[in-house]
């Protein structure tokens, strides 16, 4: 089969599925057991959702929200990949770092959040540092299993080429570590993702999809709160699927470092 | 293209497990574009030795010149093949893999593609230059991985049973076509094998090492015209001497590959 083919298939399983879930939805919110108002048909939640498209509001909670998952993200990529390739390659690195990363990784991102209000006020920056703290770690343990599963035959035979230690880390471990780097970064969005509608629904003043959750629960708006899960779910999804998905088809796939999903 | 000089090599590897000799007292001389091949059972300290000569393993006593300059690391007057087919670089394509000692060696983009391709030519693979290392059978790999080493022009080759893990008729195929190469290239080359025929038919001259500790057996020269008929009498008389050196009933028949 060709790629197109596998892609527009793959496509319209995922259209089944979110189909059948929808149905299902709408099942129940006619069913009649339910207070309309707590389980809203899927008419409102469309409309609502629309309208608040249209008239910007949605899209505006949507960049604040984006724009703090990037910036936690960006910063979480900026410290775990070189950290995760120094405690690979330096002992003494991860004798020190790794007691510490082992102790801090259990603590749930949600759990600092209001001490991190206290340290840092409501706002970007306690949002950004929580997103930050959540997505590191999976960045971090990622980068730092994959550097110490690059194929030692690799360094060897670069070695042999004349590689020096700057080539070395470029043309060898970077690439020979990119399955677990990729499967890092997915791990990393998501907890970010995860962290920081969290976070917002405490720590964030009036922006934000996290924030418009938690206000609709105030006036029992359940359309809204739902038209912003929507939301929170296709973003989460579209990065997924079209960048991370890309990045691996691009990379990992083509060169035979992972296979694609069987069949 | 540089004779190589081995003195009194002795490496024991530390294990937790106590001291395992690896080679001892390893003396033999390798003339300038000379096929050398190493023999063995498995265990003497053949990949031991080669990886001495490679520069991966500093040997505990004596020591190793290649063209009169003793031997201290890893060094672009070496290319070496390994047996495993992993040591390609999958991210790159077979042309990526070929010009890899080039561009260490700060070889333009241009002149580095015109060699890789003509490395690949040589080893029959001008057509697969675009091709990942995963498109490519275990064969094609160990021809990219040929290729490579020979690119950055070397002037030993050294090869730890590149072909071991083929079938046999890819086997064949694939040492008519490293003669072919050698007679090309003349590199000096140093291969591993436990393989008895390849070795007849690949080599000047064959050195029998025998194990615990490792040590040299027998040095054989293979004096057949090339290129050699594994079917002749001669071969097959030179292939018999060989597995009497190896221990083997001289008159049990190991199969022709
Ligand atoms: N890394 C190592 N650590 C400890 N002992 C080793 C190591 N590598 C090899 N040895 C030991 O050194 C001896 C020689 O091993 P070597 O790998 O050189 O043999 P070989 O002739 O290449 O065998 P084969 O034909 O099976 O490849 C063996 O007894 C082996 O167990
Ligand atoms: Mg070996």
């Amino acid at each position: 089969m060709t790629e197109n083919g596998q892609r527009a298939r793959s496509l319209i399983r995922a259209a089944i599925t979110l189909a059948a879930a929808a149905a299902v939805y709408e099942l129940l919110a006619r069913s009649g057991y339910f207070a309309p108002a707590l389980l809203p048909k899927l008419s409102v939640v469309v409309t609502t959702l629309i309208a608040t498209l249209a008239d910007g509001s949605m899209i505006q909670h949507s960049v604040y929200t984006l724009y703090r998952v990037m910036f936690g993200f960006g910063l979480a990529i900026a410290v775990g990949i070189p950290l995760g390739i120094l405690m690979a390659r330096f002992t003494a690195v991860e004798n020190f770092f790794l007691p510490l990363v082992s102790a801090l990784m259990p603590i749930p991102s949600f759990a600092l959040v209001p001490l991190f209000m206290l340290w840092f006020g409501i706002g970007n920056l306690t949002t950004i540092l929580i997103v930050f703290y959540a997505a590191t770690f999976p960045m971090l343990f990622n980068t730092w299993s994959g550097v110490r599963s690059v194929n030692p035959i690799w360094l060897r035979a670069a070695g042999c080429m004349g590689a020096d230690e700057h080539s070395l880390f470029w043309k060898v471990i970077i690439p020979g570590a990119s399955p677990f780097i990729i499967t890092g970064m997915r791990q990393s969005f998501l907890r970010a993702w995860i962290a920081v509608v969290g976070a917002e629904m405490i720590a964030a003043s009036d922006w934000g999809l996290g924030w418009v959750i938690f206000d609709a629960k105030e006036f029992l708006n359940t359309d809204i709160m739902l038209a912003a899960l929507v939301v929170i779910g296709g973003i989460g999804y579209l990065f997924e699927r079209l960048v991370f998905g890309g990045i691996e088809r691009a990379t990992v796939l083509r060169w035979g470092m992972v296979r694609s999903a069987k069949g | 293209m540089l004779p190589i000089e081995i003195r009194d090599v002795t490496l024991v590897y530390d294990t937790p497990g106590g001291k395992v000799p690896g080679v001892k007292n390893v003396s033999f001389n390798i003339g300038a574009s000379e096929f050398i091949c190493i023999v063995g059972p498995s265990g003497c300290g053949k990949s031991t030795l080669l990886n001495i000569i490679a520069g991966f393993l500093t040997p505990a006593a004596g020591e190793i010149r290649i063209g009169g300059k003793p031997v201290t690391g890893h060094g672009m007057d070496r290319g070496v093949v390994f047996q495993d087919f992993a040591q390609l670089f999958p991210w790159r394509t077979a042309l990526g893999n070929v010009t890899f000692g080039l561009e260490m060696k700060g070889v333009a983009k241009a002149e580095r593609e015109t060699i890789a391709r003509e490395q690949l030519r040589l080893v029959k693979l001008e057509k697969f230059t675009a091709s990942y290392p995963h498109h490519l059978s275990g064969g094609m790999q160990q021809r990219v991985a040929i290729a490579r080493a020979l690119a950055y022009n070397p002037a030993v080759l050294l090869m730890d049973e590149p072909f071991a893990a083929l079938d046999a008729l890819t086997r064949d195929d694939m040492q008519r076509l490293l003669a072919d190469v050698w007679r090309e290239t003349r590199k000096t080359v140093i291969y591993v094998t436990h393989n008895v025929a390849e070795a007849v038919y690949l080599a000047d001259r064959v050195i029998v090492m025998s194990p615990h500790p490792g040590t040299v057996k027998a040095e054989i020269k293979i004096d057949l015209p090339r290129p050699r008929d594994p079917l002749s009498v001669e071969f097959l008389e030179c292939q018999k001497e060989l597995l009497g050196y190896l221990g083997h009933n001289a008159n049990a028949n190991e199969p022709v590959n």
